[in-house]
C-alpha cells in the first residue's frame, strides 16, 4: 500500500447526503476480477445520462473543480460493502474524502486502500463546501501525521480523529494481512485451545 | 461481570488486544461468492501466502447468476468468467463451492442457515454487507470488504475495533398483517440509516421472541440498513429446533455440550447497552419506502412527510413523488418478491395464501425468485408454484437477481417496483429504476391489485 503522510490539494464539493456505495459504482460493474480501472464508472450514473451524454451538471464535470480530495454530504458510502467503492475513488484520484460521518464498512475498505476518510463537524464540513464551492483554486490540506484538515487561504482548521493503529499503517504503508501473518503462531495457539476446551466437555 | 450476548460471543473470539488498537478476532466460518473474492485470491496469490483455513470457507455463487436456463452456459462473458474463477479458485485452495446448480446453491444468506452452517455463538463473515442476517442465530456476523477477505483467508481473523453495543426492543402483539419485514421497516424509519453506524445490535423484546428464524433472519438481514455492522438475536428453543438435524449441524455428545452452551447466549440481566430504543408492536402497520435509503419508509396509510432539505427533495425528485402525496392506488407495473432479506419458504407461503384463487393485474409483471435451490423445492412440493402459476406470476431460478440487478434482472428506467429486497437506493434494482421497499404480503398484493393498496383494510 502507498505511504499516506500529508497533501494539499484543490478539491471537488459534492455536498449530497447518505451517498451510498451504489452510487460511488453501480452494481453492474461489479463483473471485473481485478482491482483495477473502476475510476472509469465512478459516479457513472450520475456522471452521464442514460443515453451516454455527459450529465454537465454534475459535479466531477465541472471544469472548475478537480483534485485529490472529495468533500461530501453527511454518511458518506452507507450500503453494499463493495471495496469496488473504494478502489473507484482512489482510481479516479482521489486521496481523501471528507465528510461528518462515515458508513463503518466504507471507512475500513477506504482506508485499507490508503484512501484516507476524514471525519469533521458539521459545521466545518458547511465552512469547506462553502469554501471550495465560491473559490474552487482554494488548496485544502491534510496532515495525517499531526491529524489535521486546514483551508490554507483562510486558515481555517480542524483536527481529525484516527486509529492510532491504523495511522502508522497509511503513513508506513502497512497492511493488516503482514499484521495477522505474523501473528499467526498466536492464532494457532488460539486454535488450540478452542479445541481443548472442547475434548474437556 | 454481566455482559450481553454481543459481549459474550465477541469476547469468546478475542486471539490478542493490541494495547491502545484493535483486537485480533477468530472467524469461525467465511463465506464467500463470485462477486468480492477474486481479487482477494489474486492477492494471497501475489503474496504467495497459502489459505490458512480452506475447511472452514463455503463457497456459492448468487449476486452475478441468471434466474432463467441455469442449465445452459451463462450468455453474458463477464459474468461466465467471474463464475468461472470462482470455480477455479475454490477447486484450486479446497474449498467447499455449491456452484450454479448445485442442490445446496442459493444466496449466501440463504443457504448457509438451511444447511446448518450458521450456528449460534459462532463469528461469520463474508464480502456482502447483509451477512447481517445471520446474527438471527446468536452469532456475530458482519459484512467485510474485499481486503478483509484477503486477511480472513490468510488467517482466518481480522484485525477489528470491538463496536459498541445498542438493543432495540420492542414489545407486545404484532397486528394481523404486520410480518417482520414492516418491523424493521418501521425502526429503520424511525431511527434512521445511521443510528446504529458503530454498534452491534441486539432486537429483544416479545415481537422477536415469537417470531420464526426466517422472519429473525429478515429484521437481522436489515440491520446494516441503519448502519449497523451486525444484528443479533439470543437463541432459545426456536433457534434449536431450526438447527437441529440441518446438514451441518452439530450430532449426538456434540449436539448436547453445543445446546448446553448456546444456552448460556443471553444478555445478563444487569447489562448494560450503549444506546436503547424501545417500541410498541401496536403502532407498527405495514410499511413502505417512497424514498432512495430505507429509512424514507411510511405506514402504507400515511402521507408523504414535509421535510425541508435538499437531500430529501432530491430523492422524492428521484421517485417523481410529491410532498404530502398518498401512495394508495398508485400503479405498479413491477413486483419482486425475493433477495436475502424475504426469500425464504415462509416468505412465499405468506404471498400464496394471499393470491391464491386470484389473478395478477394484467399490467404487472411480477418475479418470484426463491433464495435457494432448496426453497425453489419446497415450493414446488408445498404446491405453491401451481398457485402462483395460475395467478400469472413467474417463478425463476434462485440468485440474487432484481435486488441488485447485476445479471439481466433489472427493472426499467422510470418504472416503479414494489420489491421485498433491502435497499431502494437510485438504479438499485436497474438503472432509472424506482424501488419501493415492502413486506412479501404487500407486495403480492400489488401483483393482485396493479397498484398499491392499503392492505390492512383488504384484510379486514
Amino acid at each position: 500500500m502507498e505511504k499516506f503522510i500529508s497533501l494539499s490539494s484543490t478539491a471537488v464539493p459534492l455536498p449530497q447526503e447518505n451517498i451510498d456505495t451504489d452510487q460511488i459504482i453501480p452494481a453492474r460493474f461489479l463483473k471485473a476480477t481485478s482491482r483495477e480501472g473502476f475510476g472509469e464508472n465512478l459516479f457513472r450514473d450520475w456522471r452521464y445520462h442514460k443515453d451516454g451524454r455527459l450529465n454537465e451538471d454534475f459535479v466531477l464535470n465541472d471544469n472548475r473543480y478537480a483534485g485529490e480530495v472529495l468533500i461530501a454530504g453527511h454518511n458518506f458510502g452507507c450500503g453494499s460493502s463493495r471495496e469496488h467503492a473504494a478502489w473507484a475513488l482512489s482510481d479516479y484520484g482521489f486521496k481523501v474524502i471528507v465528510s461528518s460521518f462515515f458508513a463503518d464498512i466504507f471507512k475500513g475498505n477506504a482506508l485499507n486502500n490508503g484512501v484516507l476518510p476524514v471525519q469533521v463537524s458539521p459545521a466545518f464540513l458547511d465552512t469547506l463546501l462553502n469554501t471550495v464551492q465560491k473559490q474552487p483554486e482554494t488548496k485544502i490540506e491534510v496532515n495525517l501525521e499531526d491529524q489535521y484538515i486546514k483551508v490554507e487561504s483562510s486558515g481555517d482548521k480542524a483536527h481529525f480523529e484516527i486509529d492510532s493503529y491504523k495511522k502508522t499503517c497509511l503513513m508506513n504503508g502497512y497492511d493488516d494481512i503482514d499484521f495477522l501473518l505474523s501473528k499467526r503462531a498466536e492464532i494457532k495457539l488460539f486454535e488450540k485451545q478452542q479445541e481443548l476446551a472442547r475434548v474437556s466437555d | 461481570m454481566s455482559k450481553t450476548l454481543f459481549d459474550k460471543v465477541w469476547d469468546a473470539h478475542v486471539v490478542h488486544t493490541i494495547e491502545n488498537g484493535p483486537q485480533i478476532l477468530y472467524i469461525d466460518k467465511h463465506l464467500i461468492h463470485e462477486v468480492t473474492s477474486p481479487q482477494a485470491f489474486k492477492e494471497l496469490e501475489l503474496r504467495e501466502v497459502p489459505l490458512f483455513r480452506p475447511e472452514q470457507v463455503v463457497a456459492t455463487a448468487d449476486h452475478n447468476t441468471p434466474t432463467k436456463n441455469q442449465h445452459l452456459p451463462i450468455k453474458d462473458e463477464l459474468s461466465r468468467k467471474q463464475l468461472t474463477q470462482l470455480s477455479e479458485n475454490c477447486e484450486k485452495n479446497g474449498i467447499q463451492l455449491y456452484e450454479l446448480g448445485h442442490k445446496y446453491n442459493g444466496i449466501v444468506h440463504v443457504m448457509a442457515p438451511e444447511l446448518g452452517i450458521t450456528q449460534p455463538g459462532m463469528s461469520i463473515v463474508c464480502g456482502d454487507s447483509h451477512t447481517s442476517t445471520h446474527g438471527a442465530f446468536g452469532t456475530i456476523a458482519f459484512g467485510i470488504g474485499t481486503s478483509q477477505v484477503a486477511q480472513v483467508f490468510a488467517s482466518q481473523c481480522l484485525l477489528l475495533t470491538k463496536p459498541k453495543s445498542m438493543r432495540i426492543s420492542v414489545n407486545g402483539k404484532l397486528r394481523k398483517g404486520v410480518l417482520p419485514k414492516d418491523v424493521i421497516l418501521y425502526i429503520i424509519s424511525k431511527i434512521g440509516t445511521n443510528a446504529g453506524t458503530g454498534y452491534f445490535c441486539e432486537y429483544a423484546g416479545d415481537v422477536f421472541e415469537n417470531m420464526s428464524m426466517e422472519g429473525r433472519m429478515t429484521v437481522c438481514n436489515m440491520s446494516i440498513e441503519m448502519g449497523a455492522r451486525g444484528g443479533m438475536i439470543a437463541p432459545d428453543q426456536t433457534t434449536f429446533d431450526y438447527v437441529k438435524g440441518r446438514k451441518f449441524a452439530p450430532k449426538g455428545d456434540e449436539w448436547e455440550s453445543k445446546l448446553e452452551y448456546w444456552k448460556s447466549l443471553t444478555t445478563d440481566a444487569t447489562a448494560e447497552f450503549d444506546k436503547e430504543y424501545v417500541f410498541e408492536a401496536d403502532d407498527i402497520e405495514p410499511m413502505i419506502t417512497f424514498g432512495t435509503n430505507p429509512g424514507m419508509g411510511i405506514k402504507v396509510s400515511e402521507y408523504i412527510p414535509n421535510r425541508d432539505d435538499a437531500s430529501f427533495e432530491k430523492s422524492l425528485k428521484y421517485m417523481d413523488f410529491e410532498k404530502g402525496e398518498s401512495l394508495i392506488h398508485k400503479p405498479i407495473n413491477y413486483v419482486f418478491i425475493g433477495s436475502c432479506t424475504n426469500s425464504r419458504i415462509e416468505d412465499f407461503r405468506v404471498a400464496a395464501e394471499f393470491v391464491k384463487g386470484k389473478k395478477k393485474a394484467e399490467n404487472v409483471i411480477a418475479w418470484l425468485v426463491p433464495g435457494s435451490k432448496q426453497v425453489e423445492q419446497q415450493i414446488e412440493a408445498e404446491g405453491l408454484k401451481a398457485i402462483f402459476t395460475e395467478a400469472g406470476f413467474e417463478l425463476r431460478q434462485p440468485g440474487c437477481s432484481a435486488c441488485l440487478a447485476m445479471n439481466d434482472d433489472k427493472i426499467p428506467a422510470g418504472e416503479y417496483c414494489v420489491s421485498t429486497s433491502n435497499r431502494n437506493f437510485e438504479g438499485r434494482q436497474g438503472q432509472g429504476s424506482r424501488t419501493l421497499l415492502a413486506s412479501p404480503l404487500l407486495a403480492a398484493a400489488t401483483a393482485i391489485e396493479g397498484k398499491i393498496v392499503d392492505i390492512t383494510k383488504h384484510l379486514n
